[in-house]
Formats: C-alpha cells, sequence, structure tokens
C-alpha cells in the first residue's frame, strides 16, 4: 500500500514537472524567442537556437523529474527513473502539441503578437498538424536524455553537462570569435572558418569543442591534486618567477587585446569598465559602509557633466582645457557634490535612505535635462562635442566648432579609451582595495554592522559617512568622465534610474563588499548582454530572470567577500524573525 | 565623550544646511505662489481644472501606492515589481474593452463594459502578482533586506519585457468610449468626464479595499499579522494566506489603476507602469508607508502638488516650461518629507528603527 502511494507520488511529480517545462516552453514561444532564435544557429543545419531552448525545457524536465524520484525513492531504481523522466517529457511534448493544435483553432494573434504563422510553420516544419505526433516522441527522447545525464556517475556527468555548456557559449559567441579569427593569418582565419560557421558552430567545431572539454575538465579532475602539489614542490623562487610569467602573459593580452578584438570587443570592455568603476564605488557606500544608493548615477552624471563643461568646444563649453586636467576636477567636483547629497540624508536609514537617495538621483537628471538649467547644461540637447583626451600638446582652436587640434596620441575612438578605462578600473579597484582593509574601511564596517555600536566605539559618524558618500561618489564621477569622452556628447537622458539599479544589482550579484566580486558582477550584468547584442531583445528578460534565480540560488552573490558570508547566515535572525526561512540560513555554517 | 572642535563644526555645518534646505524651499514655494497670484496669469477655471486633474490623477497614485503600502506594512519589503502588476492590469483592461467596442457591447452598457473591463484587469494584475510572490519572493522571507529587493528588481524586469514579448514594443490605443467624452458641467465649470469617472472609481475601490482591511475578519488578521508575525501566528493566524492575500488585494488595486490610466492616457504600452509606480511608491511614503489611509492622502496629495505645482511655484519665478519640472517637485517633496517627517503624513513609525 506504502509502496503504491509512493508510486503515485512519483507519478505526480513527474506529470507536474512535465507541465511546468511545458508552460515554460509555450512561454517562450509566445513571447518570440523560438522564431526569433531559430535564425541562429547553435550547430549550422543541424539544430537552431530556437530547437535548443524548446528542447533544452523537456530535457530538464527529465533531470528535475529523476531527481524529484531520487528524493521520494532511495533505492535506486534506473527503471523507475526512466520512468519518471520519460513521463515528465512525454507531458511537455503533448502540452506543446496540444499548443500548436489550439492555435490551428483559435487566432491567437488577435492577442499574442508572436504567435504568428511564421511561429507555427516553424513548430510544424511547414507541415501542418500531421506533424505535432512527433512532440511527445521527441519528449520522451529528451525526458530520457536526461534522466540518463542525472543517472550516470559523478565522474562522467560533470564534463559532459561542462562541455554541453562550454559548447553552447561557444556557438553564442561564435559570431564574434569568426570575425575576430578571421582577420588574423591565414591560418588563424582556415581554423575560425574550420569550427565557426556564419551563424553557428559547425558541426566539426561542435565536436572538437565537446571533445576536447571533457577531456580536458576529465584529465584535471583526476590530475589537479598532482599539478597543485607538484607547484608546491617547486622552490620558492621559482614559485614566484611561474606567477610573474602568468603575470605578464596576462598584462601582455589586456594590452593587445583591443588590438586585435577590434573596436566592437574595445568598447563592451570599456562599459565593462565604467560600471566596474561606479560598481567600486557603490561598493564603499554600500558594500562597506552599507548605505544603500539608489540614486549613484547622480554622481557619474556630475563627472560627466563636469567634464563636458570643461572640455566641450561646443557653446556650453566654459573653458577648453585638456582631458587631464578636467578629469581630476570632475572627481573633486563629484566628491563634493557626495558631501552635499550626503548630508542631509545622513540622519536617514535602511529602506528610506534608499527612497531618499533614488528621489536625489532622479531630481539631477530631471534638472540636468529640463530648459530651465538649459543655458547652463543644454538641456534636452545635451553637451556635445567634447573633446577627447590627448597625449600630447593640444593646439589652437581654428573655430568654436572645431576641436583643437591635438599633436600626439589623441584617444579617439573605444580602441584607445580602452586603455584609459581599464587603467582607471584597476587603479580604483587598487585604491579600494587598500581602504578596505584601512582604519576607514573598518570603520565603515562597523557603521554596516550596527550604528549605535560604531558610535559608542568612538566613530565619528558623521564623518565616517560622509568619508563613504564622497569616496564613492569620487568613483562613479571618474566612471562619467571617462563615459564623456568615450560618448563625445552628454544626454540627460542617459542618467536613467537603471543606470543606478544595475550597479546595485552587479555589486549584489557579484558579492556585496567583495572588489573582485565587483568585477565579476560587472562582466556578468553588462559584458554578456552588451556582447550577445543580436539577441538583444531579450537582454533585459535574461537579466530579469538571473537577478532572481540569482537571489534564489545564491544570494551572497558569485564571488562572496568572507564578511559578507559570516553576515548573510546571522543578519536578521533577531528581529524580523521569519516564518518560512531562506535556503541561506538554513545553511548556517 | 570629549569632542573635538572639528566635530562640533561639523555638527553645526549639517544643521546649518539642512536648515537651509529647508529655508530655500520654503521661500521658492511663498515666493513662488506669491508672484503668480499677484501676477495673475491663470484664470480660476484653470486653477480648478488643475485641481481636478491633480485628484483623478492622485487617486490612480493612490490605487497603486495601497499595494505597495500593505506589502510593506507585513514584509517590510519594497514591492518594486508593483508598477509592472499595475501595468499587466492595464492590458487586460485594453484587451477586453477592444473587445466589448467590437462587439458594440461598450457602446450600449458603458457602466458595465467599464467595470467587466477593470474587474478582468483586476484579475489578470492578481494572477501575476500571486505568481511573482510565489517564485520570486516566498523563497527568499527572513533572507537579509536586500535579497528581496534584488529579487524584486529582477522580477520588474522580466514581467516588463515578457510583455514586450507578448504584445511587441508598440504602443495600443485604449478604445474610446463615447460615454465618457466631452465635459459636464458643473456650476458652469466644465470638467472632463473621464476625471470625474476615473476618481469617482477610484475612491470607490478605495471605499471597498478600507471596508475589506477594517471590518471584516481576514482584514483583522492582515492588521495583526502587520502589527507582529509570530504573535498574530500563536493567536491562530494562517499567516503565509494573510500574506498572499495582500499581494492579491495590492494587486487588485494596482490593475485597477492601470484600467483607470489606460482611459485616461487612452495608450497601454509595456513600459507605462515604471514611472507610476516610482510616483505612487512616493506617494506611499508621502502618507506614512505601511499606513492604508496615508497611502490614500499621499497619493491624493501627490496628485495634486505635482499637477497645481509647477504652474503655483515655479512659473513665476521665471523658469521656462516648468512642467518639465513636475516630477522633479514630486521628488523634492519625497525627500523634505524624508528628510524632516519621515514617518509621512499619517504615519507613526520611526524611520530610525527602519
Amino acid at each position: 500500500m506504502n509502496k503504491m502511494m509512493k508510486k503515485d507520488n512519483l507519478t505526480w511529480i513527474a506529470i507536474k514537472t512535465g507541465l511546468l517545462s511545458g508552460v515554460i516552453a509555450i512561454f517562450l514561444c509566445l513571447i518570440g524567442m523560438v522564431e526569433v532564435f531559430s535564425k541562429r544557429d547553435v550547430v549550422e543545419k543541424i539544430i537552431t537556437l530556437g530547437d535548443f531552448i524548446l528542447l533544452a525545457t523537456a530535457v530538464s524536465a527529465g533531470v528535475i523529474a529523476a531527481r524529484a524520484a531520487s528524493q521520494t525513492d532511495q533505492q535506486r531504481q534506473p527503471l523507475k527513473f526512466l520512468f519518471a523522466g520519460a513521463l515528465a517529457g512525454i507531458t511537455t511534448g503533448v502540452l506543446i502539441a496540444a499548443f500548436i493544435g489550439l492555435s490551428q483553432q483559435i487566432n491567437l494573434r488577435s492577442v499574442f503578437l508572436s504567435a504568428s504563422p511564421s511561429l507555427f510553420n516553424l513548430l510544424t516544419f511547414k507541415g501542418g498538424t500531421s506533424w505535432i505526433w512527433m512532440y511527445p516522441a521527441i519528449g520522451i527522447a529528451a525526458g530520457l536524455l536526461g534522466t540518463t545525464l542525472f543517472l550516470l556517475p559523478e565522474k562522467f556527468r560533470q564534463p559532459i553537462t561542462r562541455a554541453i555548456f562550454i559548447t553552447f557559449l561557444m556557438a553564442l559567441f561564435s559570431g564574434l570569435f569568426r570575425v575576430v579569427m578571421i582577420n588574423q593569418s591565414s591560418g588563424i582565419a582556415k581554423l575560425a572558418k574550420y569550427l565557426f560557421g556564419q551563424t553557428g558552430l559547425t558541426l566539426s567545431g561542435a565536436i572538437i569543442f565537446f571533445v576536447a572539454v571533457v577531456a580536458i575538465s576529465m584529465f584535471w579532475s583526476a590530475r589537479s591534486k598532482n599539478l597543485q602539489e607538484g607547484f608546491a614542490r617547486i622552490p620558492k623562487r621559482g614559485q614566484t618567477s611561474i606567477r610573474g610569467v602568468v603575470f605578464a602573459l596576462l598584462a601582455y593580452v589586456v594590452l593587445m587585446l583591443p588590438q586585435v578584438s577590434g573596436p566592437f570587443i574595445a568598447q563592451v570592455i570599456v562599459i565593462v569598465s565604467l560600471y566596474a568603476l561606479m560598481g567600486l564605488g557603490l561598493n564603499i557606500t554600500l558594500g562597506f559602509a552599507g548605505l544603500l544608493d539608489l540614486g549613484f548615477v547622480a554622481f557619474f552624471a556630475v563627472g560627466a557633466y563636469t567634464v563636458g563643461l570643461l572640455t566641450s568646444y561646443g557653446i556650453f563649453g566654459l573653458q577648453h582645457i585638456p582631458f587631464w586636467v578636467a578629469a581630476p576636477i570632475a572627481v573633486l567636483v563629484s566628491m563634493m557634490f557626495g558631501a552635499f547629497l550626503g548630508l542631509p540624508v545622513l540622519g536617514i536609514r535602511g529602506d528610506y535612505l534608499a527612497i531618499a537617495t533614488l528621489g536625489f538621483g532622479e531630481i539631477v537628471r530631471l534638472l540636468a535635462g529640463s530648459d530651465f538649467l538649459a543655458p547652463f547644461f543644454g538641456g534636452p540637447q545635451g553637451i556635445i562635442g567634447i573633446q577627447k583626451p590627448c597625449l600630447g600638446t593640444l593646439g589652437e582652436f581654428i573655430r568654436v566648432d572645431v576641436p583643437r587640434v591635438c599633436n600626439g596620441l589623441e584617444f579617439a575612438g573605444p580602441k584607445e579609451i580602452y586603455y584609459l578605462a581599464v587603467a582607471s578600473a584597476i587603479l580604483v579597484a587598487f585604491i579600494a582595495l587598500r581602504l578596505q582593509r584601512s582604519r576607514l574601511g573598518r570603520a565603515w564596517m562597523a557603521i554596516r554592522e550596527d550604528e549605535d555600536v560604531a558610535e559608542a566605539l568612538g566613530i565619528n559618524l558623521i564623518q565616517t559617512k560622509l568619508l563613504a558618500y564622497m569616496l564613492g561618489a569620487a568613483f562613479a564621477g571618474l566612471g562619467g568622465a571617462i563615459f564623456t569622452v568615450l560618448v563625445g556628447s552628454i544626454f540627460a537622458t542617459s542618467m536613467q534610474l537603471i543606470v543606478s539599479i544595475n550597479v546595485v544589482a552587479l555589486i549584489i550579484v557579484g558579492g556585496m563588499g567583495s572588489i573582485p566580486g565587483v568585477i565579476v558582477g560587472a562582466i556578468a550584468l553588462i559584458g554578456m548582454p552588451e556582447l550577445l547584442r543580436e539577441v538583444s531583445e531579450y537582454r533585459f528578460l535574461f537579466y530579469g530572470a538571473a537577478l532572481i534565480m540569482m537571489m534564489l540560488a545564491k544570494p551572497e552573490g558569485l564571488w562572496p567577500s568572507q564578511a559578507t558570508l559570516r553576515e548573510l547566515h546571522h543578519e536578521d535572525a533577531g528581529e524580523d524573525s521569519e516564518i518560512a526561512p531562506a535556503k541561506s540560513s538554513q545553511a548556517k555554517a | 565623550m570629549r569632542t573635538s572642535f572639528g566635530e562640533r563644526l561639523l555638527d553645526l555645518a549639517v544643521s546649518g544646511f539642512l536648515w537651509g534646505f529647508r529655508i530655500l524651499i520654503v521661500l521658492i514655494v511663498v515666493l513662488g505662489t506669491f508672484l503668480t497670484i499677484r501676477a495673475g496669469k491663470y484664470t480660476g477655471e484653470q486653477w480648478i481644472d488643475f485641481v481636478v486633474f491633480g485628484i483623478s490623477q492622485g487617486s490612480i497614485y493612490a490605487l497603486i501606492a495601497l499595494g505597495y503600502t500593505m506589502v510593506y506594512g507585513i514584509l517590510r519589503m519594497i514591492n518594486f515589481a508593483h508598477g509592472e502588476i499595475f501595468m499587466s492590469g492595464a492590458f487586460g483592461g485594453y484587451f477586453i474593452a477592444t473587445w466589448l467596442t467590437g462587439i458594440g457591447f461598450m457602446d450600449k452598457y458603458p457602466v458595465l463594459g467599464l467595470i467587466f473591463s477593470m474587474l478582468f484587469g483586476m484579475l489578470i494584475s492578481t494572477l501575476i502578482a500571486l505568481l511573482v510572490e510565489r517564485i520570486a519572493y516566498r523563497p527568499l522571507r527572513g533572507a537579509p533586506r536586500l535579497v528581496p529587493l534584488i529579487s524584486a528588481i529582477g522580477a520588474s524586469f522580466f514581467l516588463q519585457y515578457t510583455f514586450r514579448g507578448f504584445f511587441g514594443p508598440g504602443v495600443y490605443a485604449y478604445p474610446s468610449m463615447k460615454a465618457l467624452e466631452g465635459q459636464w458641467m458643473f456650476f458652469g465649470i466644465g470638467i472632463l468626464k473621464v476625471q470625474i469617472v476615473v476618481a469617482i472609481a477610484a475612491f470607490v475601490m478605495m471605499a471597498i479595499l478600507y471596508s475589506i482591511v477594517m471590518f471584516t475578519k481576514i482584514g483583522k488578521a492582515m492588521r495583526a499579522v502587520s502589527e507582529n508575525k509570530d504573535v498574530a501566528a500563536l493567536m491562530g493566524i494562517d499567516v503565509n494566506r494573510i500574506i498572499v492575500t495582500t499581494f492579491a488585494l495590492g494587486a487588485a488595486m494596482a490593475g485597477a489603476a492601470g484600467v483607470l490610466y489606460a482611459l485616461t492616457y487612452r495608450q497601454v504600452n509595456f513600459f507605462i507602469g515604471f514611472t507610476p509606480g516610482i510616483k505612487a511608491f512616493t506617494a506611499a511614503v508621502l502618507g506614512g508607508i505601511g499606513n492604508i489611509p496615508g497611502a490614500m492622502v499621499g497619493g491624493l496629495v501627490l496628485g495634486i502638488v505635482e499637477s497645481v505645482g509647477p504652474a503655483l511655484f515655479l512659473d513665476s519665478l521665471g523658469i521656462p516650461r516648468p512642467y518639465q519640472l513636475k516630477d522633479a517637485i514630486a521628488y523634492i517633496m519625497l525627500v523634505m518629507i524624508l528628510l524632516f517627517r519621515p514617518s509621512g503624513i499619517l504615519g507613526e513609525r520611526v524611520s530610525k528603527k527602519a
């Protein structure tokens, strides 16, 4: 009897999983993702990206069903698992088939824009409804595949999942790789054509990547310990020199990258660096001192406008000094502005602080873009004609609307500004790292943990908080200064609230209070979506989903600092006690 | 404790700064009002127009603000995705209204048609809010403050771009209702019908919500939970169910607000939830967050100040196109409230505890 119950339970779980993934598959169809993605290939002529995501829903249904089965049933009976996986897969398939059948009966397009005839042509392989029986069949296969993956011993499962993931990434970025490699010497160009097709990986490329990753990761899991021990056995001086060589190689790659990769990738890296700059700034206010600022873009705007006003050769330029003088002034002005905005909110805590700063950010943007201050800041027309940085002497003006001539190296485009941005990010990261360990850094953390106790310990709250705002603002101001010369113009519309939110999100995703975390967060949240411009329609959808999943699965961030880890497992245990404790607090160390 | 001279100077600077800020704002308001009234640029009728528009806009803010305030009252969490819930309601209302107009129902029974579209909008927004609560918020209960906030930001993006995927980036024109075109005359002053209907509908919704919270058993339970979750649970209240109910009620109000907003502006788009969402949040803080009558008052005050403010305070100070600064007035008001009366107009909670 008991066994029957269990089996029923398993069946129900499998069906539920299948239904869920079927709903997700239909969702992907209705938001138009399947149709758009079917123009891209994962493996050329074999599987499109659209097919891939549909298939992935069924496969993951199989994996989840098998995992659920392993939880209800302690003895691992493979047959039962396969049954659950197949059931989940077939449910997914039936649901998709039902969706296609339904769409033939009623016109979904009157509501859902993406339920277009071309989507259904795609889904039915241009054969009308006669082909939809395929879906349950494919569903079973995919579900079984998922279950098999789950049942494989750890030794094989990990390399294979890793290989699938990396091959998929390669396919996503294949266009980028191809463009970069094809401009190199003929050998590399040939290799590029062999591995990467026009829209995705070639079959041979996919196989090569898959096999290579499986081989490397199996080799690594078997040998990594030996290698580490081997490294430890090398004498100290040898170790330092190996590290030096690795560092020199890294530096060489960073230096050469824009020359090899072309302006697009350089621009993406510049934007990532700018966000990293802002992130490092906010990391001081939020990560170290615990002051949530949702209007951080204000400081970015101050830096940008200062440089703009000081260097522009357009009508709004007050001065026409070189960038190298204007940038430090911009940093100073941002710092003062940080103090100016920090002063009134000193006494406000928690959520209220977030809202007040959000208000400040919006006020700055609205004022900068209004006709009221247009005589100073250009209003909606913005400030244009910003002089690019120049290493060397600046010549004379010819006319007002013509830049001064640069006698030397001009940082004209993203390929040159890359060096400026990356160097600033590294410098600021270094400063932040030093600050973290300093007396001031420890004072900030004390305030973050408990303001009242910190005050009792003799920390001057006003001074310490103001310094947090000022230094954070300074970093953001530097980011704004570089942004201005990258774009060559400033508009108030680029200072949206969304920038502030992005910065907060990247800090949290990277790991609050962790400096490497900021860099990782900037790459993950800003760099990846920028690189995937081709599917840009859905970048914010992924962004949102990623934020939610991140918070559900790994709220401490991708690269958490030790302090945050500890804090996360202790905070809120007292006052606002939980009804349903989150996963993180269950895993108390 | 010995305080150094420098520290005392800093203290002095801070309070001086705050006083300066206060005086500046008061000066602008008083001087602006005085000059505007003396200049007599606007007629009495125009002022009434401003106020009526402010009330109708403010009642929409108030409806949205209720959702923020109730959720905050219970979970101490800013539901950042609430603006998107509002937007989903507007879409729900749009589709049903288009359909009803298409079959001629809307012209025959305009009141019923309006009620149906509001109900449908509320249904959609409630469903979506429950889904969001289940997926993005419930697993995070008890996690540190920032975690649900980020999750809510994620949900906001996700919903926005889901709707963009479903319905495209274009702007949908909300069908016009013949019954709502034109003006009604009150004592010789013409007032747009739409604005009156919107305000009345919003007040009815608020009255319904208020009576649910104050006079039903579930409302009592909600108040108990917002007071103290643990004690409420000990009294036999199913806290989880109450939280879900709170989300549902807040979302229903937002959905109704979405339909009313669409009725006023006649435009529906995936992005319309953003600005009203933030404004409504401002309204909730203005009235004292966690306080239900406060949200209503805050919404109305925000709506009226936003509508009257640019003309009253700024116009005669020589600021060109003061309407561009309408949002800035709203945010300055928000900052002022947070600085000088953080508990809001009607609030009791003290910010230092937040």
